[in-house]
């Protein structure tokens, strides 16, 4: 845990439709610092960033961004602290009535009155970044996967914000744009101080990235470290996740009545 | 069974409440809407301009009907100089508005809510929301006023077009003369109970009733097809309902 925390969770408790997603959850982001949260599906990763970003509020504990308490914001102060948040949604998101350009250039044009040859600037300095200047006049239904995921980066760093927050900002991507994105990630880090978090599965590429690993599972966090040693702490959360066997604290099956009764065979457990 | 009753009329009443708290939602973030008026203006294209060709060939069609089923029963007491009175009445008080509103919640309320649908289902309205930018402000305050402003003058579009029907039949078709046709007409047509009680106050209700049932819907609608698809069916079903029992609310008003 560090002094100079941008985001700060303490006893975060959320319960969604009967499920126990967090339970007494504590987690410091540091600032100036790419941090990656990893953790099996379904154990709440999304919904960690929704917490920081004031989508969602958790039942108990705080979850301060900056100092200020985010669950108890008004709507205005969120959206002032948002401002300063790029997030790169799962699914990219992007506005289907717009192309890749005004996408892009959708927060500059909302929040700020600057002349339209900086917008194009800007925009296209973004595009270049992430390998789709060129495509900048297609429609979003013309672009693969990818390449959305990265007209999506682009615009979640188009403001060039305090934090950024990357849901899944892996998937998809072949193995050039994978690296560019990477470099991309550290490069705003060091010569901007960007703070970074990213949700990712990909053990290779959040070790290439990230400053700081949290491993979550059960709503705690099991495990936490650099990330080139954190595979190898010798812990039975690590050693499942990383080594990827079915066996062990994570449930690999969906919480479920005995299977073999399911089927109906004889000597299941009633 | 009867519980299966009362959760239909407290589902029914929910959602009536909920949606008058959006219209307050709606009206408080309007005055920041103004800030994205151009897509105010290009919202009323869509749902206005877009809509002419279905309003006015009904209107024309609804006009003409009219002038002949009522050419048929004048004649039976040789008031056929009448037609044209009874056209304009029927359509400016009861048909224009109430159609037009029918018409619209099927052209434009529809496209509305699955339009807003669809950008709840695609995360659109969490990334504007995410990019600080107010989702009532920039994507349902603009398509709310657009229905708004738009009912009134595809109304007054319609009517013009139903009187235009009635005359075509009545005059160039079966020979009501011109002159009898117009002025019987202008004298019984009353510009305020008839114009602006008839037309535009009912289409002007009508067009927050459709254009709030239409954007509350998209708004509202799980994110999922059949999510979307079951909010689009609604907002025709209950337009439809809240059309006509408005629009006997207010004519035992107005009458």
């Amino acid at each position: 845990m560090t002094d100079d925390a941008i985001v700060r969770v303490r006893g975060l408790t959320t319960v969604l439709n009967g499920k126990t997603i967090f339970d007494n959850l504590d987690l410091d982001i540091p600032r100036g610092k790419v941090t990656a949260i990893m953790g099996p599906s379904g154990t709440g990763k999304t919904t960690l960033l929704k917490h920081i970003t004031g989508q969602m509020r958790g039942d108990a504990g705080t979850v301060e961004l900056d100092g200020e308490n985010v669950p108890t914001l008004s709507r205005e102060r969120l959206f002032e602290l948002r401002e300063r948040i790029g997030y790169l949604f799962q699914n990219s998101a992007l506005l289907t009535d717009f192309d890749v350009f005004e996408n892009v250039a959708f927060p500059l044009r909302q929040h700020t009155r600057l002349p339209e040859e900086l917008i194009r600037n800007i925009v296209l300095t973004k595009l270049q970044a992430v390998g789709l200047r060129g495509a900048a006049r297609l429609m979003p239904t013309e672009l693969s996967g990818g390449m959305a995921r990265r007209v999506a980066l682009a615009r979640a760093i188009v403001f060039d914000p305090a934090l950024i927050l990357y849901d899944e900002p892996f998937v998809g991507l072949d193995p050039i744009a994978l690296n560019q994105v990477l470099l991309l990630i550290r490069t705003l880090n060091e010569t901007l101080g960007i703070t970074s978090v990213l949700v990712a599965h990909e053990l290779a590429a959040v070790q290439k990235v990230a400053d700081h690993v949290y491993l979550i599972a059960n709503g705690k966090v099991v495990a936490q470290g650099a990330p080139a040693t954190l595979a190898t702490d010798g812990s039975a959360w690590t050693a499942q996740f990383f080594g990827g066997e079915a066996d062990g604290p994570v449930p690999f099956q969906y919480p479920a009545g005995d299977y073999a009764s399911e089927l109906g065979f004889p000597g299941g457990k009633a | 069974m009867t519980t299966r009753d009362d959760n239909v009329v407290v589902r029914s009443l929910a959602q009536i409440g909920a949606s008058g708290l959006f219209l307050l939602t709606i009206l408080a973030a309007i005055p920041r809407s103004f800030r994205h008026g151009r897509e105010t203006v290009r919202q009323i294209w869509f749902v206005g301009a877009m809509s002419l060709t279905i309003v006015m060939t009904c209107g024309l069609f609804v006009g003409m009907v009219l002038g002949l089923q009522l050419y048929d029963v004048l004649s039976i007491f040789g008031g056929t100089s009448a037609t044209g009175t009874v056209v304009a009445i029927a359509i400016y008080r009861e048909l224009g508005p109430v159609v037009t509103a029918l018409l619209f919640a099927g052209r434009a309320g529809t496209s509305i809510t699955a339009e807003i649908g669809l950008m709840r289902a695609t995360d659109q309205l969490d990334a504007m929301e995410m990019m600080a930018v107010d989702p009532i402000a920039y994507v349902v305050a603009p398509r709310f006023l657009a229905g708004v402003i738009a009912l009134p003058l595809l109304g007054i579009v319609f009517c013009a077009m139903g009187v235009f029907g009635g005359h075509l039949v009545g005059v160039t078709w079966l020979g009501i003369d011109n002159g009898t046709f117009w002025s019987n007409m202008t004298a019984s047509v009353d510009v305020h109970k008839d114009i602006i009680d008839g037309v535009l106050l009912k289409s002007i209700a009508f067009g927050i009733v459709v254009s709030l049932i239409a954007v509350f819907q998209g708004y509202t609608t799980p994110p999922t097809s059949e999510g979307v698809a079951y909010a689009t069916t609604r907002t025709v079903v209950a337009s439809s309902i809240a059309i006509l029992a408005l629009d006997f609310v207010l004519t035992s008003f107005l009458i």
